[in-house]
């Protein structure tokens, strides 16, 4: 059965004052449907330019998408005509972003924003559009919400308007949500109701969820599957239990470790010394190298290609652990 | 404990600090209840961590404190004395005594000053030490904090995050405080670099016996730095107590479903009924009686109808009615 979304491949440039650097390099994945899948990075690591270039978010004065395929329900997005490509973008994939205030037009009613998107991908006619824009609203437990589609972003909180948000992007039911760093801006207790939230209607509409966030907590609580990222390139890809019990990439330990405030000796936090490598200057080799606690001279020199390291489970080190067969 | 037994650095009165919004000539004025009625004390060489949500009045706290901005009424004592008379009397002392780094480092460094030039203020306007061996000084400030005197005569836009923030804690440092208020001092950095900067501000805490006090949004975090604990909703706080009160148990419902809502690695995820529906109050007109009731899945008649006090229970000060019971 072929999967929801392949990633093949892909290759993102941008154009800088210091030359061409890649922001995303021979990035490969895949997402089945219904599935979760969590990329996982810090910042530089690329994971939100992948998520961009799904859609062809990327701007077109200094980036670009140098290579690679994006099949999603059949057909390449990258080569597909700009017309065909508007019915993918908002309809069959849903997004949402960090910054609900950002990605809301500040002078357009909440109801407006949703019915644009019934409007433009279902033919609805205005009147039915704002009728189902109250229903969807009350699906994503927006309090009041014959009231609430009447008002503006700037009157509602961070978590309705994320609310919002989701609304929207499930207005034309998707297959997939992209959902970029979706509770990041948010304070934990809503953070719980949205996470919940979102898998509540992933099962209930069958979607498959792409998550993007820095949060290995959110990323346990959500994902099926893992892919890390570093410095543009995925390190590390497997099944959520088994990367958590068993990271195989000495940055995915390191990563683990910060995120659970783990102690070693003297009560000292255990840490990743030093800080993500400029895409402008890239160590050769391994780029994690550099800070790798693991790292052998063979790892200066060369890049390692992702192998496998167990069932399902692949990384790009050449000392990972790999799970006793 | 060791450090209750001496007087406090930093103290806080019942501080109130309402901001008015609105207002003009065809409104009412309206008042955000950003503090009403905190009190707290901050030990020489401890760790207190003030835990909570947006709007929970943390950061409005921490600006009291430092005497960034003047309580609404209520007082703050440095080292025994008035904060507010000291402030007038004798900024300098003040300035001295307690210092502040700020979440953000992109926002709290000026973009167009160096690193020397950042770092060596506080010694010039101190005058803690002659002109002729300031730069001297500024390197090894920059030493401790982890950073090579390569990179005095940078400017901040060629350092990273956490770079950035390791030159904010060496500006507190230069004049040697006694109290040191960490806004969320590591929320903006990525994951890898938090540990680093906060074994750097343990570190600091061990070899120069500076107190902290710590404002965060997480929990996790806190439970391995704070000695203290204090947790705020709405303006007050609700929950105070020792770290190992805390990590025995949590008395307040509020305490209870923020520990529960922040995800954790290796722990089932908490659903349903123990999530807190809605979102904070607006903190313009605060709920009457218990601030939490309208969230809280215990509430009573008498919540909405009765202002908790804070009161011992279970070895720490909590603001419910219900907390024996629950």
């Amino acid at each position: 059965m072929s999967a929801l979304l392949a990633i093949e491949n892909l290759t993102v440039e941008f154009t800088t004052t210091r030359g061409t650097v890649r922001a995303v390099e021979g990035l490969s994945f895949r997402l089945e449907r219904g599935e979760t899948l969590a990329i996982v990075g810090e910042s530089g690591s690329g994971k939100s330019t992948a998520a961009l270039a799904i859609l062809r978010l990327i701007a077109a004065g200094s980036g670009r998408i140098a290579g690679g395929r994006i099949l999603f329900e059949g057909s390449d997005l990258l080569t597909l005509a700009d017309d065909r490509l508007r019915a993918v973008r908002g309809a069959r994939i849903g997004m949402i972003f960090q910054d609900p205030m950002m990605a809301l037009n500040p002078v357009y009613t909440v109801g407006d924003q949703i019915a644009e998107t019934l409007i433009a991908h279902q033919g609805m006619s205005r009147r039915a559009a704002r009728q189902r824009g109250v229903e969807l609203l009350r699906r994503v437990r927006v309090p009041a919400p014959e009231r609430r589609i009447a008002e503006y972003p700037h009157n509602l909180s961070g978590g309705m308007r994320q609310r919002v948000m989701i609304a929207m992007a499930l207005a034309c039911r998707p297959s997939l949500l992209i959902a970029d760093e979706p509770t990041t801006a948010l304070d934990v207790t809503v953070q719980a109701q949205v996470l919940s939230l979102i898998d509540e209607l992933k099962a209930e509409f069958g979607m498959a969820v792409l998550l993007i966030t820095h949060d290995l907590g959110v990323v346990w609580e959500m994902a099926q599957r893992v892919v890390v990222m570093y410095a543009g390139r995925k390190v590390e890809e497997g099944p959520s239990g088994r990367l958590f019990t068993r990271p195989a990439h000495p940055y995915t330990r390191g990563l683990l470790r910060a995120a659970k405030w783990e102690e070693g000796e003297g009560r000292r936090l255990s840490e990743i010394p030093g800080t993500v490598p400029s895409p402008s200057d890239m160590p050769a080799g391994c780029a994690f190298a550099p800070r790798c606690d693991a790292a052998v001279s063979r790892c200066r020199g060369e890049r390692p290609a992702l192998g496998r390291v167990g069932a399902q489970r692949e990384a790009a080190c050449f000392v990972a652990e790999s799970e006793p067969a | 404990m060791s450090a209750a037994l001496e007087a406090p650095l930093l103290e806080a009165h019942d501080l109130v600090k309402h901001f008015r919004v609105g207002g003009g000539m065809s409104f009412t004025p309206r008042h955000v209840h950003a503090l009403d009625g905190v009190s707290l004390s901050l030990h020489p060489g401890e760790t207190l961590a003030v835990v909570g949500e947006s709007g929970c009045g943390k950061t409005t706290l921490a600006r009291c404190l430092i005497g960034l901005i003047e309580p609404t009424s209520g007082q703050v004592r440095a080292g025994g004395e008035d904060a507010g008379a000291l402030l007038k009397r004798d900024p300098l002392r003040f300035r001295r005594f307690a210092q502040i780094v700020f979440q953000d480092p992109y926002a709290s460094l000026n973009p167009r000053r160096t690193v020397y030039q950042t770092v060596g203020d506080g010694l010039r306007i101190h005058g803690l030490c002659p002109r002729g061996e300031r730069r001297e000084r500024a390197a090894a400030l920059l030493g401790r904090v982890g950073l090579s005197s390569d990179y005095l005569d940078r400017y901040p836009h060629e350092l990273s995050g956490g770079q950035r923030q390791r030159v904010a804690i060496a500006r507190a440092l230069a004049v040697e405080p006694a109290v040191i208020v960490c806004d969320e001092p590591v929320s903006a950095l990525d994951v890898s670099i938090q540990a680093q900067v906060i074994n750097l501000l343990r570190d600091l805490q061990r070899d120069t016996g500076v107190a902290y006090l710590f404002i965060s949004h997480n929990l996790a975090l806190v439970r391995h730095i704070a000695d203290r604990i204090a947790v705020m909703y709405l303006g007050q706080i609700v929950e105070t107590g020792a770290i190992a009160e805390f990590r025995r148990s949590l008395a307040h419902p509020y305490s209870r479903a923020l520990f529960a809502a922040a995800p954790e690695i290796g722990r089932e995820r908490v659903d349903g009924a123990a999530l807190l529906a809605g979102d904070v109050p607006s903190p313009i007109d605060p709920p009457a009686g218990c601030r939490f009731h309208t969230r809280c899945p215990h509430a009573e008649a008498r919540c909405a109808a009765e202002a908790p006090e804070l009161r011992v229970v279970d070895g720490r000060q909590v603001r419910c009615h219900l907390a024996e019971r629950i």
